[in-house]
């Protein structure tokens, strides 16, 4: 059902775990619907020097959430934000049908992660 | 450890199957001699399943195409034929997709349903099932076990109920056939439907039974076959195969309802001891003999079948991810779990050919599944971590 790039990223996630001091932290999807990931980021000189995630979900869920770490890790906040759900199921290898909608959240959770430092920064300049 | 989706077929049940596709190719309804052997078999497989549960004679059972005709021949041929007596229709809320979807079908035709609620167990209520009983009620359906989280019904104490007015009451016995004994007489049932792949059996063939006396349509018309019931051609090499396995089902039953309860309890006793914020779903001990449905808090199901999959374990789960649909179990939920516990379940049915060994691996293999995707999951609680 999973193209092998799926499950290598489900044997082995890349940056797995949480960032303690993160200067952004994205959350989307909920444990009801079964999926549900929180993005960590850490920002020097309008990059992205560190990522990590911790996901709870489906095979794909886990797999997606890793490759898009590794696609963002090292971008620019504006390259960033211009990675997809399509990039994320794209490098992956693609993605059953069904898990495109429901398991895909992972260039959501980093969005919003981005969000969340720019926020944050605003916040901080008021102050 | 995946027997609820398909259990292989016995190679004694191969060996009698095989004479009916080579040799003896004859249609038993022909006259000739060509006809007379299979007509024969077809009666003698007909009269091994009357005997495995019981039934009175064995024109009461009806070959059909599988579990899912049987099902819905029960739940639309009673309805259409007894309309005339009333239009309302009871069944439980864990019942197979083939009776949900008869009953709402049903109700587009102008019948009254009511699905009936179970405990946290996945006991039928029976409170309602008196409350929710009138005159105008002509059926009740109630499966015999559920074959995901295992829960035997009180079918004998249904039964009284349903009989104390003038229902019928017909039991899918689909998960239960082949793994406990059943008594049509005894346990008082109307109608019963019975699989041959789950008693390892040909997939493709089923029966219905049919009490003598119980006023039911056919739905399907043509040639008579099946006392007018189920019209064509009999698929006789799967039905000789079905009798045999209900024939060495009848003999094996005690045996093997004792080693897989047995082995099933040391898998559900294994995997809850070992693992923190695990939880057993169905009835401890009134359950069928192969089934060990389980839930783990903080993660998927879909990921842990993954994981069991890369260790050489094929099992199920209740989780939405693995289905075509996106909604959990509507059995699990049924039962009272909330989705998030419904998508952490996982189910593990083991067949005549796993052994003490292979639940000793899965045993010994889950702690480290379950521990590696709670350290992923941001849901676990931090003193779990450790």
């Amino acid at each position: 059902m999973y193209s092998e790039k799926v499950m290598e990223h489900f044997k082995n996630p890349r940056n797995m775990g949480e960032i303690k001091d993160a200067d952004g932290v994205g959350t989307v999807g909920n444990p009801v619907c079964g999926d549900m990931m929180t993005i960590y980021i850490k920002v020097k000189d309008n990059h992205l020097e560190d990522i990590k995630f911790k996901t709870f979900g489906c095979g794909a869920a886990i797999a997606t959430s890793s490759m898009m770490t590794e696609l963002a890790k090292g971008k620019t906040l504006e390259e960033a934000l211009k990675i997809t759900r399509a990039n994320v199921a794209d490098a992956l290898g693609g993605l059953p049908p069904i898990k495109m909608h429901c398991s895909n959240l992972a260039a959501d959770a980093l969005h919003a992660a981005i969000e969340d430092y720019y926020k944050k920064q605003k916040e901080g300049t008021k102050k | 450890m995946d027997n609820t989706a398909g259990k292989p077929v016995d190679p004694r049940v191969i060996d009698a199957t095989l004479p009916y596709m080579k040799a003896f190719y004859g249609n038993p309804s022909s006259l000739h001699f060509f006809g007379q052997k299979p007509r024969k078999a077809l009666e003698e497989a007909r009269a091994k399943i009357a005997e495995l549960i019981n039934a009175e004679r064995k024109e009461s059972v009806i070959f059909t195409s599988g579990a899912t005709e049987s099902n819905n021949m029960a739940i639309k041929g009673v309805a259409y034929r007894n309309k005339d007596r009333g239009t309302h229709i009871m069944t439980s809320s864990i019942e197979h997709m083939s009776i949900v979807n008869s009953c709402k079908f049903l109700k587009t035709r102008g019948f009254e349903v009511t699905f009936l609620p179970v405990d946290n167990c996945g006991f039928v209520n029976l409170k309602s099932l008196e409350k929710e009983l009138t005159d105008k009620t002509i059926l009740v359906s109630i499966m015999y076990a559920n074959g995901e989280i295992g829960t035997i019904q009180p079918i004998k104490e249904i039964s009284q109920i349903v009989h104390s007015r003038s229902a019928y009451l017909h039991v899918d016995a689909t998960a239960a056939n082949g793994q406990v004994p059943i008594d049509v007489k005894e346990e008082g049932i109307d109608l019963l439907t019975i699989s041959s792949n789950d008693m390892y059996g040909p997939k493709g063939i089923g029966a219905l039974y049919i009490k003598e006396g119980t006023r039911i349509e056919p739905l399907i018309h043509g040639g008579g076959q099946e006392r007018g019931l189920r019209s064509g051609t009999e698929n006789l090499p799967s039905i000789v195969g079905f009798g045999k396995a209900a024939e060495l089902a009848k003999a094996e039953i005690p045996n093997e309802s004792e080693r897989a309860s047995k082995i099933r309890d040391k898998l559900i006793k294994g995997l809850l001891d070992s693992i923190p914020n695990s939880f057993l779903n169905g009835h401890p001990t009134k359950r069928l003999p192969d089934n060990a449905a389980v839930r783990f808090s903080f993660i998927e199901g879909e990921s842990m079948l993954l994981s069991l999959d890369m260790l050489g374990v094929a099992a199920s789960s209740g989780s939405a991810c693995t289905a075509k649909t996106l909604e959990p179990s509507h059995v699990l939920l049924a039962t009272g779990l909330k989705h998030e516990e419904a998508h952490g379940s996982l189910l593990f049915t083991l067949g005549k050919q796993n052994t003490e060994e292979e639940v000793d691996y899965v045993i010994n293999i889950m702690p480290s599944i379950v521990k590696r995707l709670r350290a992923i999951s941001p849901l676990t609680p931090k003193e779990l971590k450790e």
